[in-house]
C-alpha cells in the first residue's frame, strides 16, 4: 500500500531534566513514515507531540534532555549526529514549519535574505540564481508579488503572509521530510484552509512525507493519511485516518472525539473526560496510563503492561481497556 | 423584548501623523453596527482576526470609548462613565476574557479576586463575604481550599472557572466572552462550555459569545452576528446563518470549517474551491469600491444580510444554480 520508509522511529524516549532527575516527556514511541504521506499526530498540550517533532531534528538543549532510542533517516541514526552532521540535513532534507512565524523569522532581516539562507548552506547555485529561485519559491507558495514581498521585512506581511514565507523557507531545498508543528494554530479559518491546500498540494510536487502535528481534529479528519494519537507521552492509537474517525477503538481518542462542539443536537452536552492530564513528574509510569481518567471501568480490563496491539491491518490500540468500554450516563 | 440594545456603534481610532502630530486619517474599527440583546440568549459574534469583534466587546462594557452611536441599558443611553454608575450598568454587564492569566492579579489570593467586584458594589460583613465565594466556588466547581491560593497554581481550565466566578459574582444580566476557550484543550473546552451553558439557566444570563470557533459558536448561540472590516455582513438565526448563508463572506466561513468527515474530503474541498471562485467572482455586489460592507438589509425577520440591493442576490443565485 504505502511507497518506500524514509523515516523510522524505534523506541524514542526523549527525558527533560527536572532537579536532577530526568521525566520521560516521550516515552517508547515508535512510528514510521512514508513518502508521499501525511501522518498527523494528534493530542492535547503536553502530550509530548512536539517534543516527537524538535527530538527528529535534534533542536532540545543537551544539557536538559536525554534522547535516547533510534531515529533512522536514509539507514543512519540520527540521533546520535553532532550538531555539524545535523546542519547538514536540517533545511536540506528535513523542512520544519512552526507555529509562530513571527517568532521564527528574523524582525531585522528582508524576507529574500532569509529564504536565501538555505541556498547559501545547502546548494552551489551563485547569487542571480538564488534569487531568481527565491523569486519562484514565494510564487509557488501563492504570494502575488514575489519581488516586493522578498525585499519587505516580517512585520510588514500578515500572519497568513508569514506562514506561507516558512512554507518557502522549508521547500527550499526540496526536503524529502517536512514536519509542520501547529502551522495553523494562529490563522483564522479562511487563511487555514488557504494554508492547508497549499501544504498538500505542494507535498504532490516534491513527494515529500509530512508529518503534521495539530490538536485540531478537525484538520486531521481534512488532511491526514495516518494518524497517531497521543497521551501522556505515549501513542495510544494509530490508525488510516478514514479508519480512525470512522471507528475509533481507544476511550482517549472516543472521548475526545465526543467533546468536539459538533452541534447537529445543540441542546445536547459536550462530553467531558474526568479528571486531568497529569503533570510530567505525576505521570502514571506503570499500568494504563488512561485509567485514571475513566475510573468507572473495572481494573481488570486494563492490562498490566499496556503494549500496542494490531486489531486490523492498519489499526493498533494500545491497552485491552477498549474492548468493554462505554461511556459514563 | 431586548434589555440593551447598541444602535449605530461607532469605534474609530485616530491616526497621526505629519509635521505637527495631526490627525491624519481614521482607523474605523467599529463601523455602524447594531446589536440587541434579549434575556436568556446566546448571542455570537464572529469574526477574523482585526474585524473589530473584540473593539465591540469592550466597547459594550464600557472599555472603550465609541465616537459615535449609542448603547442603551433599559432604553436609557449609558455611553459615558458616569451615567454607567448611575445604572449600576458596570454591575449588570459583565466581561470574561481571552487570556485569563494577564486577567487575573498575580499576587491577588483568588478569594481577594473574587471579591472585589462584591466589595465594589455590596457591603458585606467578613463572614457574609466568604460565605458567598464559596457559595461561587462550588458553583464553578472549585474546592474551597482554592480561595487561598494563588492564580498561578492553577491549569488553564481552572483559571477559566475563577474568571468566570468573577464575572457571575454580582449576578450579572449579561456577559460578554471574549473568546473564553480559545487557549484551552479540547476536553477542558468542553468542561468550559457544558458550565457556562448550566449557569445560563440558573442565572438567566445572556451571552455575548466573541469568537473565530464556529463550531463553538454553532454550539452555543442562539443568534449570531457575522462581522468583517468592522461592520456587520450578515446577521441571523444559528440556522439562518448556517442553512442558508447568503454573504458571500459567510459561505467563505463556513465552507473554510475543517469538518470531521474523512469520507467526503475531496468534495468539502471542492465546494471551499467553488466558494472562493464566486467570492472572487461576486466581489462587486457585496463590497463598494473602497471595499467597505454595504448597509444590512432585510431578508426575513430574522435575517440580515450586507448587500447593495436585493435583486443582486438573486442574481448571485441564479449564476451558482
Amino acid at each position: 500500500m504505502y511507497e518506500e520508509k524514509i523515516l523510522e522511529i524505534k523506541n524514542l524516549h526523549t527525558a527533560f531534566r527536572f532537579e536532577d532527575q530526568y521525566y520521560d516527556a516521550v516515552d517508547g514511541v515508535s512510528l514510521s513514515l512514508y513518502k508521499n504521506e501525511l501522518l498527523a499526530i494528534v493530542g492535547e498540550s503536553g502530550c509530548g507531540k512536539s517534543t516527537i517533532a524538535n527530538s527528529i531534528v535534534g533542536l532540545h538543549d543537551k544539557n536538559y534532555t536525554r534522547v535516547s532510542g533510534e531515529i533512522i533517516y536514509s539507514d543512519e541514526n540520527v540521533i546520535n549526529y553532532s550538531e555539524d552532521q545535523l546542519n547538514e540535513i536540517r533545511g536540506k532534507e528535513i523542512g520544519f514549519i512552526f507555529q509562530d512565524p513571527l517568532a521564527s523569522l528574523n524582525p531585522l532581516q528582508r524576507i529574500g535574505m532569509q529564504i536565501e539562507e538555505s541556498l547559501i548552506y545547502h546548494t552551489d547555485l551563485n547569487k542571480n540564481q538564488r534569487w531568481e529561485k527565491v523569486i519562484s519559491l514565494l510564487e509557488q507558495v501563492g504570494i502575488d508579488n514575489p519581488e516586493r514581498t522578498a525585499r519587505q521585512f516580517p512585520h510588514q506581511l500578515s500572519g497568513g503572509m508569514r506562514q506561507r514565507v516558512l512554507i518557502a523557507i522549508a521547500l527550499s531545498c526540496k526536503p524529502n521530510i517536512i514536519i509542520a508543528d501547529e502551522p495553523t494554530t494562529a490563522l483564522d479559518v479562511t487563511i487555514q484552509a488557504q494554508i492547508l491546500d497549499l501544504l498538500s498540494g505542494l507535498q504532490k510536487e516534491i513527494n515529500a512525507g509530512i508529518i503534521l502535528i495539530t490538536h485540531d481534529l478537525g484538520v486531521v479528519a481534512q488532511m491526514a493519511d495516518r494518524v497517531a494519537v497521543m497521551y501522556a507521552g505515549e501513542i495510544v492509537e494509530l490508525a488510516t485516518a478514514k479508519e480512525l474517525f470512522e471507528n475509533p477503538l481507544h476511550p482517549y481518542t472516543r472521548s475526545l472525539l465526543q467533546s468536539i462542539p459538533q452541534s447537529d443536537s445543540p441542546e445536547s452536552e459536550l462530553h467531558v473526560i474526568r479528571g486531568m492530564v497529569p503533570s510530567l513528574k505525576n505521570l502514571p509510569r506503570t499500568g494504563c496510563r488512561f485509567a485514571p481518567r475513566i475510573p468507572y471501568i473495572d481494573e481488570a480490563e486494563h492490562e498490566e503492561n499496556p503494549v500496542l496491539h494490531q486489531v486490523s491491518e492498519n489499526h493498533f490500540v494500545r491497552c485491552t481497556c477498549w474492548k468493554n468500554f462505554r461511556f459514563e450516563d | 423584548m431586548s434589555f440593551l440594545e447598541i444602535n449605530n456603534l461607532k469605534v474609530h481610532f485616530p491616526i497621526r501623523g505629519g509635521f505637527f502630530n495631526t490627525i491624519q486619517d481614521y482607523v474605523k474599527a467599529v463601523d455602524d453596527v447594531s446589536i440587541k440583546i434579549e434575556e436568556g440568549r446566546t448571542y455570537g459574534l464572529i469574526g477574523e482576526s482585526g474585524s473589530g469583534k473584540t473593539t465591540v466587546g469592550k466597547a459594550i462594557v464600557g472599555l472603550e470609548q465609541p465616537t459615535g452611536g449609542e448603547i442603551l441599558y433599559y432604553g436609557k443611553r449609558v455611553n459615558s462613565k458616569k451615567l454607567r454608575k448611575k445604572m449600576d450598568y458596570n454591575k449588570e454587564v459583565q466581561m470574561i476574557f481571552q487570556d485569563v492569566l494577564s486577567s487575573l492579579d498575580p499576587k491577588k489570593r483568588i478569594r481577594d479576586i473574587i471579591a472585589e467586584p462584591i466589595r465594589n458594589y455590596e457591603n458585606l460583613s467578613k463572614e457574609e463575604e466568604i460565605k458567598k465565594l464559596l457559595d461561587l466556588l462550588n458553583i464553578v466547581g472549585m474546592p474551597p481550599d482554592a480561595l487561598y491560593k494563588y492564580p498561578h497554581e492553577f491549569s488553564g481550565g481552572q483559571r477559566q472557572r475563577i474568571g468566570i466566578a468573577r464575572s457571575v459574582a454580582l449576578s450579572p444580566k449579561l456577559i460578554v466572552a471574549d473568546e473564553p476557550v480559545s487557549a484551552l484543550d479540547l476536553s477542558v473546552q468542553a468542561q468550559i462550555l457544558n458550565f457556562l451553558k448550566q449557569i445560563q439557566e440558573e442565572f438567566s444570563l445572556s451571552y455575548l459569545f466573541i469568537s473565530h470557533d464556529l463550531g463553538v459558536v454553532k454550539h452555543m448561540c442562539d443568534y449570531i452576528y457575522i462581522m468583517y472590516r468592522g461592520r456587520l455582513v450578515e446577521t441571523g438565526t444559528t440556522q439562518d446563518i448556517f442553512n442558508n448563508p447568503q454573504h458571500i463572506y459567510t459561505k467563505k466561513l463556513i465552507a473554510a470549517i475543517p469538518e470531521i468527515d474523512v469520507e467526503n474530503r475531496d468534495t468539502i474541498r471542492l465546494n471551499r474551491m467553488k466558494v472562493e471562485k464566486e467570492y472572487a467572482k461576486n466581489e462587486k455586489i457585496f463590497y463598494d469600491k473602497d471595499g467597505k460592507v454595504f448597509d444590512l438589509l432585510p431578508i426575513s425577520e430574522t435575517h440580515f444580510v450586507a448587500v447593495k440591493s436585493k435583486e443582486d442576490l438573486k442574481n448571485v443565485e441564479n449564476s451558482v444554480a
